[in-house]
């Protein structure tokens, strides 16, 4: 139990030991675990990254659908519009097509009656005068009774 | 050795036998050749492991077996340093791994069965053999002795060998030539009381332990030799069993105590008073 020369050696096996530790089993393990840290810490990092990624793209896209949603229902409204005003343009211009061809035939119509009626009117003038000259039994002398037939034949056409 | 002739040994001569140790050489320069041996050999293969640990295993991914095992010790060990002191702490860190490594690793030698090593240094012709070296005051003051060294290393580099020597007399009463006499006594008893506390903490532990699981392997063989009976050998079955059990709590914590406290003294020297 006393100090002798045992104490020196373990000594020399003590720094041997500290040596050995401090060159070879230390710095490499400090150095690992660094670098494991800074994978842990970057990977970390980059699952964060990729979350606010996300959530931006998320919100992107969201944006644009109420973009095209909003856009898709203008169009349909303008459609929609269009369709009414192209119906009522139609109707309109068929409307005013019809009471054209409606007055086109009544002016017909009317100017067909007159024919016929001025026809008749002549006719029955002549048929008077036909009957006249039967019941005068006389020729009516055309000519002199002209001024007369006309005015008769005017009568009749007028009346 | 102690067990084949047990029956004719006296409890006095079988522990003395057990506290001699196996020497070579003369007066100061005797050489105690078996903690020598067993230091120097448990430093190897303390040393082979934690290489082994390092360079084993995937460093790349995950860690696993051996090197996770060696990471945990060295996490440990490096997070106790680094709450203590604060600086660049590659050198403490690995003091701090040497010893709890190496301490732990002589302690444990106390656990193998007391007569053992002895009977397998006998088949050598070795006629005494102590396993512990740490139950040795060499081993202990030898490391005491280093961590001693740096501590005044420590202390010089951070105040200058003129306000290292300045602190010697001039703490901590104050600077008065009156008190230079008693600072430097102060400080002479500071400085010795760190080393010799160290060793003499661990050696006393060790040596108790050691020589209590020689006073229980007295009771197997007092078994063998009186009429006591069966009670004194189931009496050494348990002592031995309960006290080897918390003896791995010794173990544990003095390494650990002298682990940590050379930090402390190394992070207290570079502070000015």
């Amino acid at each position: 139990m006393t100090i002798n020369a045992t104490f020196i050696g373990q000594i020399i096996v003590f720094l041997i030991l500290l040596w050995f530790i401090g060159k070879f089993v230390t710095p490499a393990l400090a150095e690992e675990l660094n670098a494991r840290n800074r994978k842990i810490a970057d990977g970390l990092a980059a699952a964060d990254k990729g979350q606010k990624d996300l959530a931006d793209a998320t919100s992107r896209a969201d944006a644009i659908i109420r973009e095209a949603r909003e856009r898709a229902r203008q169009i349909e409204d303008q459609a929609a519009r269009r369709s009414n005003e192209a119906i009522e343009a139609a109707k309109q211009a068929a409307q005013g097509e019809g009471a054209r061809i409606v007055a086109a035939a009544r002016d017909e119509a009317a100017t067909e009656t007159n024919r016929a009626r001025d026809q008749l009117r002549k006719e029955f003038g002549s048929m008077v005068v036909v009957g006249a000259s039967r019941l005068l039994e006389r020729e009516v002398d055309a000519k002199t009774h002209a001024q007369l037939l006309d005015k008769l034949a005017d009568e009749i056409a007028r009346g | 050795m102690a067990s084949q002739n047990g029956a004719t040994e006296t409890p006095t001569e079988y522990i003395v036998h057990h506290l001699t140790h196996l020497k070579v050489g003369q007066g100061f320069w005797t050489v105690h050749v078996d903690t020598l041996l067993m230091s120097s050999l448990l430093a190897a293969a303390v040393a082979a492991f934690l290489y082994v640990g390092v360079r084993g295993g995937s460093a790349a991914g995950a860690p696993s077996g051996l090197r996770n095992f060696v990471e945990m010790i060295y996490e440990f060990i490096d997070g106790q340093v680094s709450d203590i002191y604060h600086g660049n702490r590659a050198l403490l860190v690995a003091l701090a791994l040497s010893l709890f490594t190496w301490i732990v690793a002589m302690n444990s030698m106390d656990l193998l069965p007391i007569d053992m090593p002895g009977s397998i240094a006998a088949l050598f012709g070795a006629e005494y053999f102590r396993v512990l070296p740490t139950a040795d005051l060499n081993g202990t003051v030898a490391m005491a002795v280093v961590v001693l060294c740096l501590i005044i290393i420590y202390a010089i580099r951070a105040k200058g060998v003129g306000g290292y020597l300045h602190e010697w007399i001039a703490a901590p009463f104050g600077n008065n030539p009156l008190l230079w006499i008693p600072n430097l006594a102060l400080n002479i008893v500071e400085l010795l009381a760190k080393p010799v506390s160290l060793s003499m903490r661990l050696f006393g532990n060790m040596y108790a332990g050691e020589l209590l699981f020689m006073l229980i392997a007295l009771l197997g063989m007092a078994f063998a030799v009186s009429i006591g009976g069966i009670s004194l050998f189931i009496g050494q079955i348990i002592a031995g069993t309960a006290w080897a059990i918390f003896h791995i709590l010794i173990v544990l914590l003095q390494a650990y105590i002298f682990m940590i406290l050379p930090i402390v003294y190394i992070s207290m020297a570079e502070e000015h008073h």
